[in-house]
């Protein structure tokens, strides 16, 4: 029966292929509705491998449901949901799309049992995450964007590599655990902390993120680094540089956090510190470090999310996001505040709110295998947490001083976007145990003891004092409009002779590639020109629908593609991509 | 115009609150001998630990953090030159 359904990647993959062509409130329940079909599928799938395939004497596998898949793709899609009501409003169908591409193709690399399809599904993610920063359509966002897809591609390039070895090595392209051993385990794993955005390799995020629409981010934010997260789970549990790669997450971006400005930079450097706590988890191994760490990822998506609604909201509602300009909002957005206040005592961990009983499982892993330097670390972070997101972010925004910005509430969507996340936030906290029961192993945890309790509130609160002493002695540090270096710094000021490079290596292979594309594609056209016609022109339409073309262009367009195909005067490149998608629904039919 | 919210404005509502902290604050220290400590690190049993730890990792970050903006800190416009 499964294999009769389509697997929830390519669902949500096809099914944002219908968004350009809807209109009104048909539109806003199907991008609603999509979301919860797979939602609904996803509860009702067993235990096993499912569509699988053959393909070059390979086995491909699109649904591996496990526990361990399985809680990543309820929370992707939970996420999913919440995003695009608070997206429903946006008028953008490039965004749309682009958002339905990347959470299929993250669900995709979740429940992939094979490198192949996870590296194709990685690829999506890539391309259609950017589109998701291009969409602001700043000259900012074009140049980070563009930053972001190299970065990205060439960190898929070493995947790639790691994968040929791997499968070169045990003859079967099917993964799971692999650990470090050998290079292609080196190279693996380097492919996928550049997606954890794991220090050095991290610089993409706070260059990007801060760059999409008001929406978009809240996106971007959920699923790149979390399927990096889960994939560093199956595949690299128990990798001992994890924990110093973890170690320096959690405490390096939190100084860049008190320094920045712009407050969804804050958040970006926050969510290296948050997945710093994970690979953390990863680091250790042991089962209530893998259990904190897949608890803290669950709980760190839907509380970033919200946090990230949060400057959203802002950002749409008063043109502004940066600290030095923004404060005394709490008078015209009470709701607002209220939810990022939810979304701050979550991600300080405060007790009856979600993080403190993810975060807790993972400093309590790192006490029970006595690693103190890292519990010294871990504890220190947790403080860290309540400066940059616990208090500066509520605090510059909504309190401070009054900026005069007298901006309303957001409009319904994307407030009861954020009640969602926020009622997930303390629903969680108070009441872990359904979260517990998803975890990958048997959880003996408890979380509230008087001890925990305490002993976070101490940290918590004093910290808060210290705060309230520094701010109060004039101490604190200032809230600055400026530029703080980081190791992007490396390609960006040494961009120019890179580019050259790349230019010239790059347009090489594609030439070669070129040449064999081509070749297949007069193959093809020939073969089947009148089918390839309509399905040009499917494709095409919902293209230009995209980009904005209407009415009399687009019937215009439409006559020119058909009569180029059936005169065979079609530009080349049109061709191939057609011919190329073609042989993939050969492929898939077959 | 709707109406605005204006609690803070008063500075007696902010003193209110920053009492009712201050008061948070001492019964945090001293709900620390009415509770059962279980095993952990021999420090944790030290009293107020916690609340030291905080307080100083704290100070040390804004610390840091200072130091960190003399040397990375560069004009908003830096990378478009």
């Amino acid at each position: 029966m499964i294999n009769n359904m389509l697997p929830p990647a390519v669902l949500l993959i096809f099914g944002a292929i219908l968004v350009p062509f809807l209109r009104g409130k048909i539109k806003s329940w199907y991008m609603l509705i999509l979301p919860v079909l797979v939602f609904s599928m996803l509860i009702k799938l067993p235990y096993g491998n499912f569509w699988t395939f053959e393909f070059w004497g390979y086995e491909l596998i699109l649904g591996r449901i496990d526990k361990l898949s399985m809680l990543f793709g309820y929370v992707f899609t939970i996420m999913a949901f919440i995003g695009v009501l608070f997206a429903l409003k946006v008028k953008d169908n490039l965004q749309h799309v682009a958002a339905f591409i990347y959470v299929g193709s993250t669900l995709g690399v979740v429940f992939a049992g094979d490198f192949f399809s996870l590296y194709i599904f990685w690829e999506f993610m890539a391309v259609s995450s950017t589109f998701l920063i291009l969409a602001a359509r700043t000259k900012e966002a074009k140049n980070a964007g563009f930053r972001y897809i190299l970065v990205h591609l060439i960190g898929g390039l070493i995947l790639l590599a790691g994968i040929i070895l791997y499968i070169h090595k045990t003859g079967s392209a099917k993964f799971n655990y692999i650990g470090l051993d050998g290079i292609e385990s080196y190279l693996i794993f380097i492919g996928i902390a550049l997606n954890a955005a794991a220090i050095p390799l991290h610089a993409w995020l706070p260059d990007a993120y801060p760059n999409g629409t008001p929406t978009s981010t809240v996106f971007l934010s959920a699923f790149t680094t979390k399927s990096a997260v889960y994939l560093f789970i199956r595949t690299f549990p128990g990798a001992t540089p994890l924990i110093w790669i973890g170690g320096l997450m959690v405490s390096l971006p939190i100084f860049y956090a008190v320094l920045e400005n712009d407050i969804r930079r804050v958040l970006s450097y926050s969510l290296l510190n948050q997945v710093g706590f994970m690979l953390c988890g990863i680091g250790i191994g042991t089962e209530l470090a893998i259990n904190g760490a897949v608890a803290h990822a669950f709980c760190h998506i839907i509380y970033k999310a919200l946090l990230f609604m949060v400057a959203g909201s802002v950002l749409q509602m008063t043109g502004k996001i940066k600290c030095t300009e923004l404060g005394g909002l709490y008078k015209t957005m009470p709701i607002t505040c209220l939810l990022c206040i939810v979304g701050a005592a979550s991600i300080s961990a405060f007790p009856f709110f979600s993080g403190f009983v993810s975060k807790s499982m993972i400093i309590s892993a790192s006490g029970a295998e006595k690693i103190v330097a890292l519990w010294l670390i871990l504890q220190f972070a947790s403080t860290g947490v309540v400066d940059h997101a616990g208090i500066k972010v509520p605090f510059f925004t909504f309190f401070g001083h009054d900026s005069g910005i007298r901006a309303k509430e957001p409009p319904w969507n994307m407030l009861l976007a954020m009640g969602i996340a926020a009622f997930i936030c303390i629903f969680v906290g108070v009441y872990p145990a359904p979260l517990y029961n998803l975890l990958p192993y048997p959880v003996h945890y408890q979380p509230y003891t008087g001890m925990h309790v305490v002993g976070q509130l101490q940290l918590l609160m004093f910290g808060a004092f210290a705060f309230t002493l520094l701010i109060c002695s004039g101490y604190y540090i200032p809230e600055i409009k400026a530029k703080n270096l980081d190791i992007d710094w490396i390609y960006r000021k040494t961009g120019g002779f890179a580019y050259k490079i790349f230019d010239i290596v790059l347009n090489n292979i594609n030439k070669i590639a070129d040449g064999f594309v081509i070749g297949s594609a007069k193959f093809l056209t020939n073969f089947f020109k009148n089918a390839f016609a309509k399905l040009a022109l499917f494709l095409f339409v919902s293209f230009w629908l995209i980009m904005g073309y209407r009415d009399k262009h687009l019937d215009i367009k439409k006559n020119k593609l058909y009569d180029d195909i059936m005169e065979s005067t079609l530009p080349i490149g049109i061709g191939a991509a057609v011919a190329c998608f073609f042989i993939i629904l050969i492929l898939m039919a077959s | 115009m709707k109406k605005e919210l204006t609690i803070f404005d008063n500075p007696k509502n902010v003193g209110k609150f920053r009492i009712f902290f201050y008061i948070t604050l001492v019964l945090l220290l001293v709900s620390e001998f009415f509770i059962h400590k279980h095993h952990g690190f021999a420090w944790e049993d030290f009293p107020g630990f916690y609340a030291v730890y905080g307080f100083i990792s704290y100070v040390f970050l804004i610390f840091v953090a200072k130091i960190l903006r003399k040397i990375v800190m560069r004009k908003e416009d830096y990378y478009d030159k």
